[in-house]
């Protein structure tokens, strides 16, 4: 397997005066009580991960839980106390101020809860400002921009400035501002908490299309669960700055790591996140005429296998027959002993 | 006892309040203290006393240190006076090159900067002045005396006012719109129509060095304050003392270290604008949301970036306000810093006020508060201005107004030639309106003033009597009688209850810095006529706030007069008040009144509007009449913005106190403007202006401590 784009390595943030030594004389046992006790405040303790190409981390935690600020080590808007990460194999930590400055005009884009637009400058302005940062023309960037604007799809609203956009529409020029230099790194912090239920959703569904298209490699912070999973490749919940469970949204339901992670995943309709390949039998007895696919999410196939008597095939994208699921099965997952799962 | 526990802060009031009044009777007043015994002129007297410091003699009058303490700083303006004067002449010398007898000489460092300053600030203002005027000086700047004898058509002709008025009218239409252009327009034929164009065009030369200059460094440092904690902690104190000097006692050292004229004027305008500009730059820094910086970070920005292309356009709107400031001071000062010899208007006005010429000084004060009126509404345009990238214009679009200019050039270099033929045996009206050559109205209004003193003169005259008699009199002679020990007991208590111990510590380093200084009398008469002033000024500015703010259109309209107001040099007050009053403390006292009821009016109004329309409902809901709602509901919210109207109330009454002393008041601005005409002045202006500052200080300190307690309790921000 290829590199991966972004490789933390025991990453620590840890607020206070003198939070550098007591990091160093605790061994990397870092416990928040004592650290609290002198002084400091535990941000990020001890966190280790891979997020390989093209793929979409979804880091989820309530507030105060150190998400937002393990993304500001990632993007070196803060410095780390400790631990490494590396971004395409470069030492974050290492660079200095124009490396840096360069990494971040070519790979990373960065999203916002508020939007943090620039209130001076329109819509197309907005967006092409990251673009002018670099030093194209300001032809160049505003034809860029216009591409941006309708990928977003603000057209007509180029020349708007951000008060006269309601939130929905702002957030899509932060988007559209994050991916004008074309990124290959997309940093999302909590980019859709601040909108209404409706809009919420519509822009995952428009995220979701973008990222289809795009294919970048994403970390994205969230406090919503069912955003989580919705969106995810791979979850990391996060508590007191510990990265609880790592996994993919399948397997965070099913086997929740902690008394912690149970409790989010106990009011989760499992037949929205499953899907069958997570609850197939590799059995592939007693097969009847229906076929389905392992990609298909239970919710959306599962009027069709409780008709059925016998067990349904499941087929990969080949169709070739890799397993088989049966109504009782179905019946057991979406209905069945929730509380003590497993 | 019971009571005692419920209300603890009301005994300790009452406590404090028993305590002073006990100190004010058990102490008498001494036999041999009379008001104002001349403590600072140093005259042999045998009731004096005297101590000695660093070789200098310091003498006053011993009175019973409960009564008054001994002014033991008394050796201060001495010694400050003695430090300049060394940093002047004797200090670190250096060898400098001296062009005219062709050999070096040595001269002390500081002279040799301030020469060098003074020399760029006069060729600046000389620059400005010339493109406006016309006349030689830049000229000989890059050649010589000589050269200029040698070459008699080498001479700035100046601009001819019709180009300037157009040209002003032309800039606001691209600016704002037609509204501005017409204002712009119309004002500058009428500074022209009325004779009064050269002596505008010296104080607009004057303000266009300034005032970009102090937006300059006020902005640069305000942006060193906010990127280190160390400069802003060092800048502060000075800051605040800064904004709550009065003007005229800034003059006093600026005469010593720069001599007299448009530049020393200049130089301290700058002094006086640049501070409000740095703190505002700082607010307007720090209100930027953390995220937008991020944004900037993560688009790539480096520092620098960061800094002009997203932190300060971010952060205009307060940085416009400085821009505000930073005018209005520039013009407050263009008629104080007439005093030590900056030409223009402002050295109309003082003169015409020096004659009791009301007529000639309401002209040159409306010109004014015209050009200050149209400067701020240009800059205001200017920082709002949008730009905007669609530019597939062709080059007479791109360009029209440059053209348009241009036209307006030749047009009017054409009128002005037309009128040398027009004109022939006059002056030439097409290019410039010699001063007193134009309409005048000063006449008009002159025999309006004498009508009106002829007619009401008895009302006028009664009024006045029963003013001073039964109100002013009893008031000096009640804030004199306090002994100054009781004095210092009261603040020094206030500010405990108030704002604790560090609260407390602070007022009284403050309190005994005047008190030990030679002029507490004096601080008193001052204390006491802005006391006045102020609450007059509140009463009015609170009732009519709160009246205007019952109708939007009304309190729209309200904070627009106080925004027309606030423009007005503060030395314009003083024309109408001498008009009617004539030069007594009655005129001061209802300048003061004026200006200062402008904060407290514009807060009471903002403070009302901040009350959360959440609350209003609420409150109609529960059924509350509008009194009720009024009463409360809306004033114990909007109370702690209103006191922030009172601490600006308490400044701008300072201001004008001192500025009263024009006319002639008893108060430490007597001693101020005295200290403007004396050789070895500049310790005492220095050292009287602190004396001013802390007062307003104090109270400042008092106030916002209040401020911040009451908000904290309500839970606002």
């Amino acid at each position: 397997m290829s590199e991966p784009v972004i490789k933390c390595e025991n990453v620590y943030k840890i607020f206070g005066a003198n939070a550098q030594k007591m990091l160093q004389d605790s061994n990397g046992n870092v416990d928040a009580k004592t650290f609290q006790e002198n002084g400091c405040i535990v941000g990020v303790n001890n966190a280790s991960f891979e997020v390989s190409k093209g793929e979409m981390l979804v880091v989820m935690g309530l507030s105060g839980s150190g998400k937002s600020t393990l993304l500001r080590c990632i993007s070196r808007l803060t410095d780390a106390t400790g631990g490494k990460i590396f971004i395409e194999g470069q030492d974050l930590l290492q660079l200095n101020n124009k490396d840096l400055i360069d990494l971040r005009r070519n790979k990373m884009g960065m999203v916002f809860q508020s939007f943090a637009l620039l209130p001076h400058k329109t819509v197309v302005e907005n967006i092409a400002f990251p673009l002018q940062i670099k030093g194209i023309k300001t032809e160049d960037s505003i034809s860029k921009a216009m591409d941006m604007v309708k990928l977003v799809g603000l057209d007509g609203r180029e020349n708007y400035f951000p008060r006269e956009l309601s939130g929905g529409q702002q957030q899509r020029v932060g988007i559209a501002r994050s991916l004008a230099v074309e990124p290959d790194i997309w940093f999302l912090d909590e980019p859709f908490s601040a909108l209404d239920p409706l809009i919420r959703k519509e822009m995952q569904d428009e995220f979701l299309r973008l990222q289809d298209k795009l294919q970048k490699t994403i970390m994205f912070i969230t406090h919503d669960f069912d955003e989580a999973l919705k969106l995810a490749d791979r979850i990391a919940i996060m508590k007191d700055g510990i990265i609880e469970q790592l996994d993919t949204p399948a397997n965070i339901v099913l086997n929740p790591a902690t008394e912690y992670v149970r409790k989010f995943t106990e009011e989760v309709p499992r037949e929205k996140v499953l899907l069958i390949e997570d609850v197939m039998e590799i059995s592939k007895d007693n097969l009847g005429d229906l076929k389905v696919s392992k990609d298909e999410i239970i919710e959306n196939v599962a009027e069709k296998i409780l008709t059925q008597e016998k067990s349904v095939a499941v087929v990969d994208n080949n169709n070739n027959i890799i397993g088989s699921i049966n109504p009782t099965k179905i019946i057991n997952t979406v209905f069945g002993g929730r509380k003590h799962n497993n | 006892m019971e009571l005692l526990k419920k209300y603890p802060k009301t005994f300790q009031w009452l406590f404090l309040l028993v305590v002073f009044f006990a100190l004010c009777f058990a102490i008498d007043v001494p036999e041999t203290y009379k008001f104002i015994r001349g403590q600072a002129e140093f005259v042999k007297d045998p009731n004096q006393s005297s101590y000695v410091f660093l070789g200098k003699e310091v003498r006053y009058y011993a009175f019973d240190v409960f009564w008054r303490l001994p002014p033991l700083l008394g050796w201060l303006p001495i010694w400050i006076n003695d430090s300049l004067f060394f940093l002047m002449n004797d200090w670190m010398p250096i060898e400098v090159w001296n062009e005219d007898t062709q050999e070096f000489k040595s001269r002390p460092i500081v002279l040799q900067i301030s020469r060098n300053l003074t020399a760029f600030m006069t060729f600046l203002i000389e620059l400005i002045r010339e493109i406006l005027l016309g006349g030689l000086e830049t000229i000989v700047a890059f050649t010589s005396w000589d050269w200029i004898d040698k070459n008699p058509w080498a001479e700035l002709p100046g601009l001819p006012w019709t180009i300037v008025a157009a040209g002003a009218a032309l800039l606001s239409y691209k600016l704002s719109g037609k509204g501005l252009a017409l204002f712009a327009g119309l004002t500058m034929v009428y500074i022209s129509v009325f004779g009064q164009w050269k002596p505008s065009m010296q104080t607009l030369s004057f303000i266009l060095v300034a005032a970009p200059l102090s937006f300059i460094f006020g902005l640069g440092l305000g942006i060193a304050a906010f990127r280190s904690k160390r400069v802003e902690k060092a800048l502060y104190p000075i800051l605040l003392v800064m904004q709550t000097m009065p003007q005229y006692a800034v003059l006093v050292p600026a005469l010593v270290l720069f001599g007299v004229g448009d530049h020393a004027a200049v130089i301290i305008t700058m002094v006086v604008a640049i501070p409000p500009m740095i703190l505002l730059t700082l607010l307007g820094l720090r209100a930027v949301p953390p995220e937008v910086i991020e944004a900037g970070r993560m688009s790539g920005c480096t520092n620098f970036q960061l800094m002009f292309k997203v932190l300060i356009p971010t952060a205009r709107r307060d940085i416009l306000i400085g821009v505000n400031q930073v005018i209005m001071v520039c013009f407050s000062m263009a008629v104080i810093s007439a005093f030590i010899g900056a030409k223009g208007l402002g050295f109309n006005l003082l003169l015409a006020l020096n004659q009791l010429n009301i007529g000639l000084a309401l002209e040159a004060g409306l010109c004014i508060s015209l050009i200050a009126i149209l400067l701020d509404k240009m800059s205001l345009a200017w920082a709002n201005k949008q730009t905007d990238y669609f530019g597939n214009l062709t080059f007479y679009q791109r360009n029209k107004n440059l053209l348009f200019f241009g036209a307006i050039f030749v047009i009017g270099i054409v009128l002005a030639y037309i009128g040398t033929y027009l004109f022939k045996d006059t002056f030439n009206y097409l290019f410039e309106i010699p001063h007193n050559k134009g309409i005048s109205t000063a006449d008009f209004w002159n025999k309006g003033v004498d009508w009106i003193f002829d007619t009401f003169f008895i009302y006028i005259k009664a009024f006045n009597t029963w003013l001073i008699q039964e109100v002013l009199q009893p008031m000096r002679a009640l804030y004199l009688r306090m002994p100054a020990i009781a004095t210092i007991v009261l603040v020094v208590g206030a500010g405990y209850l108030i704002g604790g111990l560090r609260s407390a510590l602070v007022v009284c380093a403050l309190t005994l810095f005047i008190a030990f200084s030679p002029w507490w009398d004096r601080a008193l008469v001052t204390a006491y006529m802005a006391t006045f002033g102020v609450i007059v000024s509140c009463i009015i500015g609170f009732t009519v706030g709160t009246l205007c703010f019952q109708n939007k259109h009304s309190a729209n309209f309200m904070l627009g007069v106080c925004d027309i107001f606030q423009t007005f040099p503060s030395f314009v007050y003083l024309i109408p008040v001498m008009m009617l009053f004539g030069i007594t403390d009655t005129s001061v006292l209802i300048a003061v009144i004026v200006y200062a009821t402008i904060p407290a009016t514009r807060y009471t109004i903002e403070g009302l509007r901040s009350v959360p329309a959440g609350l209003h409902d609420a409150a109609t809901m529960s059924g509350v009449n509008k009194f009720q709602r009024l009463t409360k509901i809306e004033f114990p919210l909007a109370f702690p913005h209103m006191m922030l109207g009172i601490n600006q109330t308490i400044v701008f009454a300072l201001f004008m106190v001192i500025i009263g002393a024009f006319i002639g008041t008893e108060d430490l601005g007597q001693y101020i403007l005295k200290a403007l005409s004396d050789k070895k002045g500049a310790g005492i202006g220095l050292t009287l202006g602190i004396c001013v500052a802390f007062i307003a200080l104090i109270f400042d300190n008092l106030i916002r401590a209040y401020v911040q307690k009451r908000k904290k309790h309500l839970g606002i921000d």
